[in-house]
């Protein structure tokens, strides 16, 4: 009876055109939440009839088998909800998604990072989610205030974060060691840590490897640029300032490196990461996620710290995994109600998600016993207060990707940072306008 | 099988006068339809895959085209102008990707026809093992693109891989940054194609090479040709179509080089190897800007066209 009742809504939809199919699921998504009200509560309970729900997420490495593990979990403790997970690399999921959404072969639900949610809003990908929020009495103080407030898109709530995965300092503690260096005192300040490159290098190590790359480069600049008090975009992200003097002065502390042989020219993609494996270097800031990968390097002596301080204050590069709905041609408000009810009950197990490599966004979960028994995890918790993650603007990553270029080639040389920064924000200058002018903002 | 022969059997035996006339005109009236009947397969799949998608791109290049916003408004020749204008957004990365292919192109090509017929040339001699190196230097065309971009990507890194390695230990220069620097990310990407590929038009090559009938060969001898003469006079002319075939088809395969710089040299330095493809793979897909995609690839769709028939023209020319 509903498929009926389903199917000749779809077909009324496509009858108008496949070009309004996209302003029809925006109508659709109105009904949505008085729907959802009528089988479901924004996500406490579900009572209605057996729902199979797609959930799509991008966990390719081994956070990926936890994820599964929990969902498992999940579908046997719900007799009326089936998630079914798909994984795809997150490049192309990104790429896939809206394909499949217009062609009405989407996923119920979608994880994705803070930076992509404003994308897919304004795009019409993903549905509100305030009454979630509000029904399960989640508020900024359950999360830490950058993270809760990244979820959100003009005044909207889109995604309820799950964790936060920031940029750490990894240290390799027998090369720190055999340069005379304490290894269970890694650098925290700007002048420990020129001190150490020097000590290093009397060992004849080349302690600090810059890669031009974005991993892993990219977001070390990214997070000293902040450090320094520098920012990429302004306050509406209208226009582009990662050329300011700030920056430029990051930029060319990072850059220097290079000069004063703490790190040799042209580093490939990961040669930095293998480097600091393999006791080459001594340094290298790299995500979180590297934790579970050199845990299982058994003969890696190594050791996990938040970002040193380099500039005027603390920060560090970071984004975060976002449970977000997806819009579907015809509404089904007992899926809409299911996927809350998923959604609520895994970001209350965030503890087990935290042994995947991520720090779990939820406060509750953070300060429990079990989160902290993860001492690599842990250790970089406390950066959840300063990070700085990307901001909420449609069509932003293009953007972002002109900022590492810009990098790109101020390490390799090819540019001073000052010519390379001003002429990536020349380029991203224009990249933001052709973006207001496609989303109307 | 008994019951089928009589039946064919009773069917020969028995030529009505009336049915004779019958088949005929049935068979008149076919010979109009029999041919579009064998062509409608493919013509289907032509129309449906081949005309139809570029017809749709066509149009599509005319418009501001996310395929998730509501409004996708008629922008005429803004997306083709665009590409042209120096205050536009995508301009400087929309010509700096033709460059990148542009280069590429123009080295691999020029190798990917010459190294592998001189490979077919040799392989083609009887030598023992020839069959072992016939499958040697085919071996990595079999290996996908993913297999072997990550594989050079470590073996040509500048600080870590084993390329300097070796190059350091035989007293050569150790620090050349192969994937991370201009003219060198170009000697890499073009070295590791050509060792991918060669393989692939050499068996082509190989396949013409027997199509010469030794006679020629024989006949040239007795003349007294050298091997020179042999290889001007015979042999390179009895490969004229297969040489067209394959610098046609390695021409379009380079230009499309997408894999091996996104793999490699991830773009690097900068955005200098970033080619056409991968340029508008970003433009459709990351950046949901379909209109925009759709005005390059049409407009490289046709400057391939031109090649090619440039190409073919140049080839018959020789041949009058």
């Amino acid at each position: 009876m509903m498929r009926n009742e389903m199917s000749r809504r779809r077909l009324l939809s496509l009858g108008v055109g496949l070009g309004t199919a996209a302003t029809l699921t925006l109508a659709g998504c109105g009904g949505d939440d008085e729907g959802s009200t009528a089988t479901g509560n924004g996500g406490k309970e579900y009572t209605g009839p057996k729902v199979d729900l797609k959930l799509w997420n991008g966990f390719t490495g081994g956070d990926g088998e936890i994820f599964k593990k929990l969902v498992d979990t999940f579908n046997t403790e719900h007799a009326n909800i089936a998630v079914g997970v798909t994984t795809y690399r997150w490049e192309d999921y990104y790429a896939k998604l809206p394909g499949a959404v217009s062609s009405g072969a989407g996923p119920d639900i979608a994880v994705m990072h803070m930076d992509q949610l404003a994308t897919f809003a304004a795009r019409g990908v993903i549905t509100e989610l305030d009454d979630v929020a509000k029904t399960l009495e989640l508020t900024e103080a359950d999360f830490a205030p950058t993270v809760w407030q990244g979820g959100r898109y003009n005044d909207k709530r889109y995604g309820i974060p799950l964790d936060m995965h920031p940029l750490g300092f990894y240290y390799n503690k027998a090369v720190m060691q055999k340069a005379g260096l304490d290894p269970e005192k890694p650098p925290t300040t700007r002048a420990e840590y020129d001190a150490a490159l020097v000590e290093l290098k009397k060992s004849g190590v080349q302690g600090f490897w810059v890669s031009p790359f974005q991993f892993t480069g990219g977001m070390t600049f990214y997070s000293v640029m902040h450090q320094w008090g520098g920012t990429l975009f302004d306050a509406d992200v209208a226009k582009a300032t990662f050329n300011s003097d700030p920056a430029v002065e990051a930029c060319t502390w990072l850059v220097d490196m290079i000069k004063q042989g703490h790190s040799p020219a042209n580093v490939g993609q990961d040669a930095d990461y293998l480097a600091l494996k393999a006791g080459k270097n001594a340094f290298n800031w790299n995500g979180i996620w590297q934790i579970n990968d050199l845990k299982k390097s058994a003969d890696v002596q190594w050791g996990v710290a938040p970002l040193p301080q380099i500039g005027s204050k603390q920060a560090a590069w970071a984004n975060s995994h976002n449970f977000t709905i997806v819009k579907q041609r015809s509404t089904d408000a007992n899926k809409v109600a299911g996927a809350k009810v998923f959604i609520n009950w895994l970001s209350q197990r965030s503890l087990d998600w935290a042994a995947g490599g991520q720090v779990p966004a939820r406060k509750t979960v953070r300060e429990d016993a079990g989160f902290k028994a993860l001492t690599e995890v842990g250790a970089l918790a406390p950066e959840i207060e300063y990070a700085a993650f990307p901001p909420a603007a449609p069509g932003i990553g293009e953007v972002l990707l002109t900022f590492y270029n810009s990098f790109n080639e101020a390490v390799l040389g090819k540019k001073s940072p000052k010519q390379a920064l001003d002429d990536g924000v020349a380029k991203a200058d224009k990249q933001l306008e052709d973006n207001r002018k496609k989303y109307g903002s | 099988m008994a019951d089928t022969s009589t039946v064919g059997a009773a069917r020969a035996d028995a030529p009505p006068p009336a049915a004779t006339r019958k088949p005929r005109s049935v068979l008149r009236r076919g010979r109009a339809v029999t041919p579009y009947l064998f062509l409608a397969p493919y013509l289907v799949l032509f129309l449906v895959f081949g005309l139809a998608p570029v017809l749709f791109g066509a149009w599509l290049s005319l418009h501001q085209w996310d395929i998730q916003l509501p409004n996708r408004p008629f922008v005429g020749l803004d997306n083709y102008r665009d590409l042209f204008s120096s205050d536009s957004a995508i301009y400087g990365d929309w010509w700096s990707s033709v460059r990148a292919t542009g280069i590429f192109t123009v080295f691999s090509v020029p190798l990917l026809v010459v190294v592998p017929l001189g490979l077919a040339l040799l392989l083609n001699e009887k030598f023992p093992g020839r069959t072992f190196f016939r499958a040697v230097y085919f071996a990595p065309y079999v290996l996908g693109v993913a297999v072997i971009g990550l594989l050079w990507r470590f073996l040509l890194d500048a600080n870590l891989g084993l390329v300097n390695r070796l190059l350091g230990a035989v007293g050569l220069p150790a620090d050349t940054p192969w994937v991370t620097d201009v003219p060198w990310a170009w000697v890499s990407l073009v070295g590791v194609t050509v060792w991918w590929t060669s393989g692939f038009n050499a068996v082509i090559y190989l396949a013409g090479l027997q199509d010469i009938p030794p006679e020629l060969y024989e006949a040239a001898r007795m003349d007294g040709a050298g091997a020179w003469d042999r290889f001007r006079n015979v042999t390179l002319p009895g490969l004229r179509p297969v040489m067209l075939f394959v610098l046609t088809t390695t021409i379009l395969a380079s230009a499309n080089v997408f894999g091996q710089s996104f793999l490699i040299t991830q773009g690097a330095p900068g955005q200098e190897t970033r080619t056409v493809v991968w340029r508008i793979v970003d433009e459709g897909l990351r950046d949901n800007d379909a209109g925009r995609a759709a005005a390059m690839s049409i407009l490289f769709a046709l400057a391939l066209a031109v090649i090619s028939i440039v190409n073919f023209r140049f080839f018959r020319y020789r041949e009058d």
